[in-house]
């Protein structure tokens, strides 16, 4: 198709191939509308079963993708401590800068929230189908599925939302744990709650009354990276 | 010949000794003095001598005296470099395009180094057939070229609380903007065949963190993009080599890279990218989830504080960057007494739909102290907040999508630094 745009391009000054020209248009315009219509390209091929079921690992609060297994928090135990408590601490307390698992209950209003699976996450589902994922940190997806319950047993354990070591968590029963803070989330509101922010006709003078006073600095913290250096190889 | 050769070169490792100085003490600024040898009338030794020949630089990299602007990252954020942000040295660059390799990274477990023969990208779900693709599958379909920004919902997540970090690049920098190159997801979908009951998409990266987020199947289908190019070369694997999604306007969170699986749904996930985190925390307890749209955004990129002015008044060239997720910058007004008064500046360059416009604001600068600020306004009618006014309905312990005004306080010695004022 290109070749014969090229070709009219190039002898279009000659009248009768102008209207050679215009029939090529046609030609592009005819083109145009195939691609633009629902036919399909024919790329790619159907996936196998086998090959979906080696990737397709997530799970959802409705206990979608929810993987065969079960495993108590006694079980849940030795495996938190070897396999997670070196960043996450051994009660969910976290360490260093590692994000924190248990905890907090309370202070999600208060200046200093602490947002841990109890706290704050609104579904047991997201417990598992994060370890399932991505942890341990470094050696993700390692784990049995016996092992990914027991685990999650524990978590839940840490956080006082179940709170007998015999529990047993399994694809039967994951449906039936709720987390407390679910009922805190709402979605995206902003277009109405902060309505406010869309101005025709922003102030441009005389904005503010008194003329603007510092009140804080950057330098008196004092965390700013030094200039001239990069980041340090490890 | 070698004599010469060598003595140029020493020459050259001194003056890039000096060089390295010079701009290390340009945060205290003023103007760099160089090598007065180099300088006129005196002809300095890259006229004497030939150059390196064609091809000696076969992948080109910016110069020697450039060596500083850099991607950086700061330490105490994070508890790993694997699970971490590097920053975009906007001071340092112009225009509305980031080079590649300086685009700021966001990694969750590292970077996958994908063997391109061996990626596939599987679609499955609730479709009519699962498919799977090769990269050439993918290269093979209709393409398009958008420049898009991408920021990640936490830049600026330091600063709730008030001025923490000395410099844009910290502040700001967690956004860049390419042109990329790649296949409307909708062509993927369509070669699929999407159940009546599909409202959502799950997209699934490849790296050590499988990283996922819930996407609404109308976004998808509107104008995310299969991406495989950015600036016209392939991904860099920093940012997703060799497929990542494109989602514009939205949070960079959900722009998944390495991306290796889409499964199409009828709910959302609820994963951990948009529960635990990338949810934003009120000041009622309440969190405000699928804050998905970037809301417009702007900022003096220099002067800045690691862009201090060299001169002590006179003819000033103020620059910066704007941006919305909703759509084409409409305007943008710059201050130089804390918003009290406001200028309109001028848009430079291409005004594209939800990528970085870049701004400039020339006046002469009478060598007194100002307190410099931006303020965007997008084609929707949305006005960039001040951070007191942003403070007010959100509280500080959002972390993410902070978009407020950003005051930088212009000293009489040319030096900036980061500051909140009332």
């Amino acid at each position: 198709m290109s070749k014969s745009r090229e070709t009219c391009r190039g002898l279009s000054f000659l009248p009768l191939l102008a209207a050679a020209c215009l029939i090529c248009l046609a030609c592009v315009a005819a083109f145009g509308a195939a691609f633009a219509s629902e036919k399909k390209l024919d790329i790619g091929r159907e996936a196998t079963a086998e090959e979906i079921a080696g990737w397709d690992i997530d799970i959802r609060p409705d206990g979608h993708g929810l993987p065969v297994g079960r495993g108590t928090v006694k079980q849940g135990e030795p495996l938190y401590v070897e396999r997670c408590a070196a960043c996450h601490g051994e009660f969910g307390e976290s360490a260093g800068r590692w994000p924190i698992l248990s905890g907090g209950n309370g202070t999600l209003a208060s200046h200093d929230p602490v947002k841990s699976v109890g706290s704050y996450w609104p579904y047991a589902s997201t417990i598992i189908d994060y370890i399932r994922r991505a942890m341990p940190f470094g050696a993700s997806q390692t784990l049995t599925n016996d092992e990914l319950y027991a685990i999650t047993a524990y978590v839940l354990f840490l956080n006082d939302i179940v709170t007998s070591e015999d529990f047993e968590l399994s694809d039967k029963n994951f449906r039936t744990i709720k987390l407390p803070n679910e009922p805190n989330f709402f979605d995206d509101d902003r277009e109405v709650a902060e309505k406010a922010f869309w101005r025709t006709d922003p102030c441009m003078s005389n904005c503010i009354s008194g003329d603007a006073v510092v009140t804080g600095r950057a330098k008196v913290i004092d965390v700013t990276p030094d200039p001239g250096t990069g980041p340090k190889v490890e | 010949m070698t004599d010469r050769h060598a003595s140029r070169r020493d020459l050259l490792r001194a003056g890039l000794a000096t060089g390295g100085l010079l701009v290390a003490g340009a945060a205290g600024a003023g103007p760099q003095k160089g090598n007065p040898a180099n300088q006129p009338p005196n002809v300095p030794d890259w006229t004497r001598n030939l150059g390196e020949g064609v091809a000696v630089r076969s992948y080109g990299k910016p110069s020697e005296f450039e060596k500083d602007i850099i991607r950086r990252d700061v330490e105490w954020l994070t508890a790993s470099r694997e699970s971490s942000v590097s920053f975009t040295p906007l001071h340092a660059l112009d225009g509305p395009i980031t080079p590649n390799g300086l685009c700021f990274e966001r990694h969750h477990s590292g970077i996958a180094e994908v063997d391109p023969a061996d990626y596939r990208l599987i679609l499955h779900g609730l479709v009519d057939k699962p498919l799977i693709f090769t990269l050439d599958d993918i290269k093979r379909m209709p393409r398009v070229n958008r420049p898009y920004f991408c920021e990640c919902a936490a830049n600026s997540g330091m600063e709730w609380r008030g001025s923490q970090l000395n410099g844009c690049q910290y502040t700001h920098g967690m956004v860049h903007c390419v042109m990329y190159t790649g296949v409307p997801l909708k062509t993927l979908l369509d070669e699929a065949g999407i159940k009546a009951k599909a409202k959502w998409l799950l997209l699934e990266g490849g790296d050590s963190a499988a990283m996922t987020r819930s996407l609404p199947l109308a976004k998808a289908l509107d104008d995310v993009l299969i991406a495989y190019r950015m600036n016209g070369e392939m991904l860099y694997p920093e940012n997703g080599y060799p497929v990542r999604a494109v989602i514009p306007g939205w949070e960079a969170n959900m722009w998944v890279k390495w991306l290796r699986r889409i499964e199409v749904g009828d709910q959302p996930w609820h994963h951990r990218e948009e529960t635990s985190k990338y949810t934003d925390l009120l000041e009622n307890g309440k969190a405000r989830r699928f804050t998905y749209v970037m809301d417009p955004k702007s900022v003096i990129t220099s002067p800045s504080p690691q862009a201090p002015l060299n001169h002590k008044s006179g003819f000033t060239v103020l620059s910066g960057l704007a941006w919305s997720g909703r759509g084409k910058i409409g305007r943008v007004d710059v201050s130089l007494d804390g918003g009290r008064n406001w200028r309109t500046a001028r848009l430079d360059g291409p005004v594209w739909d939800k990528a970085l416009t870049r701004f400039y604001y020339e006046f002469d600068w009478d060598g007194r102290e100002l307190l410099l600020q931006s303020r965007a306004m997008d084609e929707t009618g949305y006005v960039q907040p001040s951070k007191a006014e942003l403070r007010k309905v959100r509280g500080v312990n959002s972390i993410y999508h902070n978009n407020g005004i950003q005051t930088w306080q212009l000293h009489t010695n040319g030096e900036v630094e980061n500051v909140e004022i009332s």
